[in-house]
């Protein structure tokens, strides 16, 4: 370990992991698998309940403000634990100096989006503090909601076996792009929008209707290849990508080949990876295709028994290379 | 995407790598010596597209890889100073120097940042009066005219704040090293970019004297393998010459108004390159005419005597020796997250491509 945080330790990568693991997992005696959300059994009711902090920079981007996030964010939580989420608490540290207008449009954007995800926003606090001592608006939610005993198997991914099949629901990478363009005032001929989105309703639509999903996991920091790397190490099974089947978008294709960016390791607020039970995964492809959150949805690949603990890409060349998990800030490349 | 699909088309590819396989008569050994054709070639799996016989092996195309430690210890030296504001490519500040790294030295309140342009840099120049501006220069030639750029501007604007520490090199004296280090090849594959700025033509001494084939070579998968192709098939005739593959980019002569920037700000120095020592006039430092931005003219420092580690092999992989997995610490002791070797920090070194796309050939 390092002797000071750095950058890296954020990024959802191997560092966060390390950090995780060798300091909070540690001193609060906390149980592994690590999930999104903590799984807390009560007589007659099985809860979960995560949390999660927000300090997106710049605080407004196309698509979205740190408000929404703070809510889809945290809802993706609970909702790929196979939960319904419920209520939210929020709590506020700001910036002296910080617009007040600003400030209500983000708590405004955070009661339409917890409108739209079904939500309650019941507890929160505030802190202000000096200039300088916080990047103008930091945003914790914590979540909780009800899981039916059934579904405690999708966040550990214990039923995950060879042949099963990887869904997203959509193209990867536009968040950070369009979080990106927005911090750099870069401007794109094609405007690239955050997927920032809830996607309780996607998913509950999904479970209600189908009992295969083996696994589910929000594709946020650290992006797909993050989650396929824990999934492979959690499960201890290969995991087979074809990408050609990955969608993403022309625009973000575009910036990622010209700065040097793989888009399997971009940020997402609004994607989900639902790995399927083997032969269940056109009837899940057909639900989640009609919510209009899931209409680029799209098989990319598989559970295999060979490459134990890997994640190998079948090139668009057609040839075959590693999926590595991320590994300190993705940077452009200098030549 | 247009410009990008087209050469990544499953079926040419298919075409271009059995026109390898019906090609070769024996075995072959061609060197990438850019960086961002050892990261192509490995992202896109083509080692599992060409025949065993062929062996692509990667040079000293990584300017984050080829940077002496040396170098790094003394961007710290000047990080340590407190009016100073250390500016950046991204990949430099991951490489472990001899104690520490500029990352380390940030995460612990160095002023390091990153930048995406020399001239960047120059902006934190204005804004930042009191400070004084270190931009660390490093790449090839296609990089340096960025910078002779940028130390023109402050020039013409008469920023007196903003210092270059150069550590610019030039592509052919080293790729002259390597053969006459006895590295065995049978040809190269030139890079494309570098080439894009200076023309083919530089390569000419490689066939002339060395009995050595080029091609200058594009970055998309149909491009790598035609590359592989047109070498294959100089080398079955025996008449290595220099060629352009990379035509929608590249020509003779090249970038002919970076060249004079190029030329109008740099001249050639000896420069020390990791695993080949110092190679004569292959460095590039800012000239009499602007010698008020050399920051080691300008401003002096002290950067400790350093030690490498004595079992990385960083050196024998860069000059084509030896592969990634034959080093001794090469993913147990040298990974992305503590890097060893220089080899290993950027996204363009050989042992960071091995490690992220190839381990499972380990």
């Amino acid at each position: 370990m390092n002797d000071h945080i750095s950058l890296n330790h954020g990024n959802g990568g191997r560092q966060t992991h390390e950090l995780i693991k060798k300091v909070f997992v540690k001193s609060f005696g906390m149980t592994e698998p690590l999930t999104d959300s903590a799984i807390l059994e009560e007589p007659g009711k099985t809860f979960v309940f995560t949390t999660d902090s927000y300090v997106v920079d710049p605080i407004f981007f196309p698509g979205g403000n740190i408000g929404k996030l703070a809510v889809c964010g945290t809802v993706n939580d609970l909702a790929v634990s196979g939960a319904l989420p419920k209520y939210l608490a929020c709590s506020f540290i700001i910036e002296e100096g910080f617009p007040m207008d600003d400030l209500i449009s983000v708590t405004k954007a955070m009661a339409e989006e917890a409108l739209k995800a079904g939500v309650k926003i019941v507890t929160g606090d505030t802190k202000v503090v000096g200039k300088g001592k916080c990047d103008r608006l930091f945003i914790t939610t914590s979540g909780t909601g009800i899981i039916n005993k059934e579904k405690e198997h999708i966040s550990t991914g214990r039923q995950v076996t060879s042949g099963d099949k990887l869904i997203i629901n959509g193209s990867l990478g536009n968040h950070a792009i369009a979080v990106l363009g927005a911090r750099n005032n870069l401007s794109f001929s094609t405007p690239v929008i955050s997927d920032c989105a809830s996607l309780n309703h996607l998913i509950a639509g999904v479970l209600e209707k189908c009992g295969e999903v083996h696994f589910m996991r929000d594709l946020t920091r650290g992006g797909l290849a993050g989650v396929l790397n824990e999934l492979a190490e959690m499960t201890g099974t290969g995991i087979s990508v074809n990408e050609r089947s990955v969608p993403i978008d022309e625009p973000v294709r575009g910036v990622c080949e010209m700065l040097g960016f793989d888009p399997l390791y971009l940020a997402n607020e609004g994607k989900v990876l639902i790995v399927a039970g083997k032969g269940s995964e056109e009837e899940i492809l057909d639900i989640i295709r009609r919510d209009p959150l899931g209409v680029d949805s799209a098989i990319i690949g598989e559970i295999t028994a060979e490459n134990r603990g890997m994640v190998i890409l079948n090139t668009t060349a057609g040839g075959k290379r590693i999926i590595d998990m991320p590994s300190g800030v993705q940077l452009p490349r200098i030549c | 995407m247009k410009y990008i699909d087209e050469y990544r088309d499953k079926e040419l590819i298919m075409k271009l790598a059995d026109r390898i396989a019906s090609a070769v008569k024996r075995d072959y050994t061609f060197m990438e010596v850019c960086g961002g054709h050892t990261a192509a070639i490995h992202r896109f799996g083509i080692p599992s597209l060409l025949p065993e016989n062929i062996r692509l092996i990667s040079g000293p195309g990584c300017p984050v890889c080829v940077t002496d430690t040396g170098f790094i210890d003394k961007a710290i030296a000047y990080s340590q100073k407190e009016d100073v504001i250390i500016t950046t490519f991204g990949d430099l500040i991951r490489v472990p120097g001899s104690a520490s790294s500029l990352e380390k030295q940030k995460a612990a309140g160095a002023d390091v940042r990153i930048i995406f342009s020399g001239l960047e840099a120059l902006e934190i120049a204005k804004t930042n009066p009191r400070k004084k501006i270190i931009f660390l220069g490093i790449g090839f030639e296609t990089t340096a005219p960025g910078t002779a750029v940028t130390i023109k501007q402050a020039e013409k604007e008469n920023i007196n704040n903003f210092f270059v520490l150069s550590a610019h090199k030039i592509m052919p004296p080293a790729m002259e090293e390597i053969v006459k280090g006895g590295t065995n090849l049978d040809g190269f594959i030139c890079p494309g970019h570098v080439a894009a700025i200076t023309g083919s033509s530089i390569f000419n001494f490689l066939p002339e004297k060395y009995n050595l084939g080029c091609v200058v070579t594009g970055f998309e998968p149909t491009d790598l393998l035609q590359s592989v192709l047109l070498l294959t098939e100089q080398a079955n005739r025996n008449e290595p010459k220099v060629e352009i593959q990379y035509n929608r980019v590249v020509t003779v002569n090249g970038n002919i108004k970076a060249q004079r920037h190029l030329n109008d700000v740099f001249e050639t120095c000896d420069a020390y390159w990791r695993g080949f020592g110092i190679i004569q006039s292959s460095g590039l430092t800012p000239g009499k005419n602007f010698e008020r931005f050399n920051a080691e003219i300008n401003m002096p420092v002290e950067a400790g005597k350093h030690d490498e580690n004595e079992m990385c092999i960083c050196g024998e992989i860069l000059r084509g020796l030896k592969e990634p997995g034959e080093c001794p610490l090469f993913a147990d002791i040298c990974t992305p997250e503590n890097p060893v070797g220089a080899c290993m920090v950027s996204g363009e070194g050989s042992c960071n491509t091995w490690y992220k796309y190839r381990r499972q050939d380990e």
